[in-house]
């Protein structure tokens, strides 16, 4: 096997487990600590990515843009929490994913008559639009090794925020019993709308940063929305730590999985039927990986501690 | 306003005592998610045509239903279902989506409606389940990237990588550009399609590039092509591997492509059945109507259903309006006695196009816009590969 090539698609896996990881935190956050479920997540991404789009044609540059752009993606978190999320907190799960489904929708709809059915590509700055050599026959173009950095960050920053903050304290506290944090004297529904604003921001982050890669279009959170929720099941739902191994191991699991099934089917079945299964099954692969790990182990690889 | 419609509809019922009133067309596309993009062509040229057309055929009015697919297969299918049973129109046309036609077609054939099919060619539909009330205004899939496998071995391009969505067309389109591309083909990708399409191609592009072929043959159509030629862009590829693409660079996404600036894209060349610098009549009145009308090019999508639209009115003219004649309406149909925008074409056995196809390059008009112009014939009056399996 060439050396090279598994090390740029290593880098490949890493960098869609680090964007899985902004769509899963969030989603892990909501889920785990205010037990909502939201499949309208996905929606902030793609929402994110179209603010992220009209900025950039706005300022001008990319960057900006996205500086601009959290802080808006974050207020839409804020308002959904507020009107949609909020009296839905009570009721059953099954209200959850009917009143995020339309909300799905909604949003769809909204930004098929806001922005048109036509995608958007977003330009990127020059300096970004190049490639990097780190090795002879290892290039990788550098908006990829940006959008590493950007994932490490941000998980170190939440990791910091969750352990090594009040903030985080009262997060992980209201995890446990949130009636207890409540009957403390901590404003509990303050506290979820701003888990949910900030779990709103971090997918939005995750489709702007994509949205540079493929292109900012209708229904493009509805794909990462299935793969997020696997991630956080396999990685155990409510933790970050497992949010943030989960997508490194789907990440790697996924995009090492298209570039290598292929071959390695080649090696015990006629090439034909290695090209009709290779892509079937690399497709399958990480709801194969996910129910294995549910097999094994059903509150998933990293469950919170106190639950 | 209703006593002249009454008067004109018993005028009708005088005059031409079986006929219906009106033609009512079923137009299955796709009018949501990304792909709508593709949908809102195609049906903007369904309205030109209607409007060319003054609304009649022949003497009978001109009724539309479109219909959304949604991108799948088994919503193509109950959309489809519904326009046959509920709406009972008597031609079905349209169908971007090869997968959603495959499990489309059954419904409209066994209930005796013709079946048009505006773009999709699946192999199937021209080979073994060709069928007497099936027509395709468009062409069969693998026609495209034969005539791009033959500009290639003109071209003296020794080795390809090739990269396309695993679908009944993508599958079409790799085994076509196989057929005649002498060379030899390093390897191959058939990446997830649907409305959760894959559109990261990072391992692919890597694996393309680590391969070593001397060029890349891709199908991604509609909104995957903006995103597949942005990741070759910033892969840094065009040096090293170029591109040679069908249904990707077009006229969807090239005004998109501009508007990123990806100059790379001019000069690039591909292959196709239509072009807007076409020089006949029907192709000048359409593109000129089309563009001061919608302010854009027309895709080769929005040409073909402008043609589908057409062909339907040189039928129901020939026949004098009597639809309840299928045999006659089928023998009208196969003439395709219509001024086509493509220029003149006859219809094979197995009611499939054979016609031209040209090499087209991308230019900058007049104006400064991105569109293509034809530089070469690569096929006169092709036949696609699977009339032979077609026993009708």
């Amino acid at each position: 096997m060439d050396f090279a090539l598994l090390f740029i698609q290593t880098l490949n896996g890493i960098q869609l487990g680090l964007l899985l990881f902004l769509v899963a935190s969030g989603l892990t956050l909501v889920f785990g600590i205010l037990d909502f479920v939201n499949l309208a997540h996905g929606s902030l991404y793609m929402i994110g990515a179209f603010i992220c789009a009209s900025l950039t044609f706005l300022t001008g540059n990319f960057l900006i843009a996205v500086i601009l752009a959290l802080p808006v993606t974050a207020a839409i978190g804020w308002g959904v929490e507020r009107f949609l999320a909020q009296p839905l907190y009570q009721r059953d799960h099954l209200d959850h994913v009917l009143g995020t489904f339309g909300l799905i929708l909604v949003f769809d709809t909204a930004v098929h008559l806001i922005w048109g059915p036509a995608g958007i590509n977003i330009p990127l700055p020059a300096w970004l639009d190049t490639q990097v050599s780190l090795t002879e026959g290892v290039v990788i173009p550098t908006y990829r090794l940006l959008i590493i950095m950007t994932g490490l960050v941000v998980a170190v920053g939440l990791f910091w925020l969750v352990n090594y903050t009040r903030l985080g304290m009262l997060i992980r506290a209201g995890a446990s019993n949130r009636t207890m944090v409540g009957a403390l004297g901590i404003d509990i529904s303050t506290l979820f709308a701003l888990v949910f604003a900030l779990g709103a921001a971090l997918a939005g982050l995750a489709g702007m940063l994509v949205a540079p890669i493929t292109e900012a279009s209708i229904g493009m959170g509805n794909s990462i929305i299935i793969t997020a929720f696997v991630v956080i099941i396999v990685g155990g739902i409510g933790s970050m730590k497992g949010a943030f191994i989960g997508a490194i191991i789907i990440g790697l699991i996924d995009t090492l999985g298209r570039s290598f099934i292929d071959d390695g089917f080649k090696l015990f079945m006629s090439s034909d039927a290695a090209e009709t299964a290779g892509p079937a099954v690399s497709a399958m692969l990480i709801y194969i990986i996910m129910a294995a790990i549910l097999a094994v182990r059903p509150q998933g690889l990293f469950p919170p501690k106190v639950r | 306003m209703k006593r002249f419609m009454a008067a004109a509809l018993a005028a009708t019922m005088l005059t031409t005592p079986v006929a219906a009133e009106s033609v009512k067309i079923g137009f299955v596309t796709t009018l949501t998610t990304g792909a709508a993009v593709i949908g809102n062509d195609m049906k903007d040229a369904v309205d030109l045509a209607v409007e060319h057309m003054g609304g009649k055929m022949g003497d009978l009015d001109v009724e539309i239903v479109f219909a959304d697919d949604g991108f799948k297969p088994e919503t193509g299918k109950q959309v489809t279902d519904k326009l046959v049973k509920q709406d009972n129109v008597d031609f079905v046309a349209g169908y971007i989506w090869s997968h959603v036609l495959l499990a489309s077609r059954k419904s409209v054939l066994d209930a005796g409606k013709f079946l048009i099919s505006s773009n999709a060619g699946p192999s199937p539909v021209a080979g073994k389940l060709c069928h007497k009330n099936f027509f395709s205004a468009s062409w069969q899939n693998d026609q495209t990237p034969m005539a791009m496998g033959e500009v290639l071995n003109q071209q003296g391009v020794k080795s390809l990588y090739i990269m396309a969505p695993n679908y009944a067309a993508g599958k079409n389109m790799v085994a076509g550009v196989e057929r005649t591309f002498a060379g030899e083909v390093k390897g191959k990708d058939l990446t997830k399609w649907g409305a959760d399409a894959q559109l990261d191609f990072s391992a692919e592009l890597a694996k393309a590039k680590a391969s070593g072929a001397e060029g890349l043959f891709v199908f991604y159509p509609g909104a995957a092509a903006g995103a597949f030629i942005k990741q070759y862009n910033q892969a840094g590829l065009k040096d090293t591997l170029p591109l040679y693409s069908v249904f990707t660079v077009d006229a969807i996404s090239l005004p998109r492509l501009q508007k990123a600036q990806f100059d790379s894209v001019l000069g690039s060349r591909v292959t196709q059945q239509w072009d807007p610098s076409l020089d006949n009549a029907a192709n000048q009145k359409f593109v000129a109507d089309y563009k001061a009308k919608f302010g854009r090019y027309p895709s080769f999508y929005a040409a073909q259903s402008y043609d589908t639209l057409m062909l339907i009115k040189s039928a129901v003219e020939k026949v004098g309006g009597d639809l309840s004649d299928q045999d006659a309406v089928r023998a009208a149909l196969k003439a395709a006695d219509y001024d086509s925008v493509r220029g003149k074409y006859t219809y094979g056995d197995n009611h499939m196009p054979v016609q031209n196809f040209y090499l087209r390059e991308v230019v900058a008009d007049a104006d400064g816009n991105w569109t293509t112009k034809v530089v070469a014939t690569v096929y006169e009056n092709h036949v696609d590969p699977y009339a032979g399996e077609c026993s009708m």
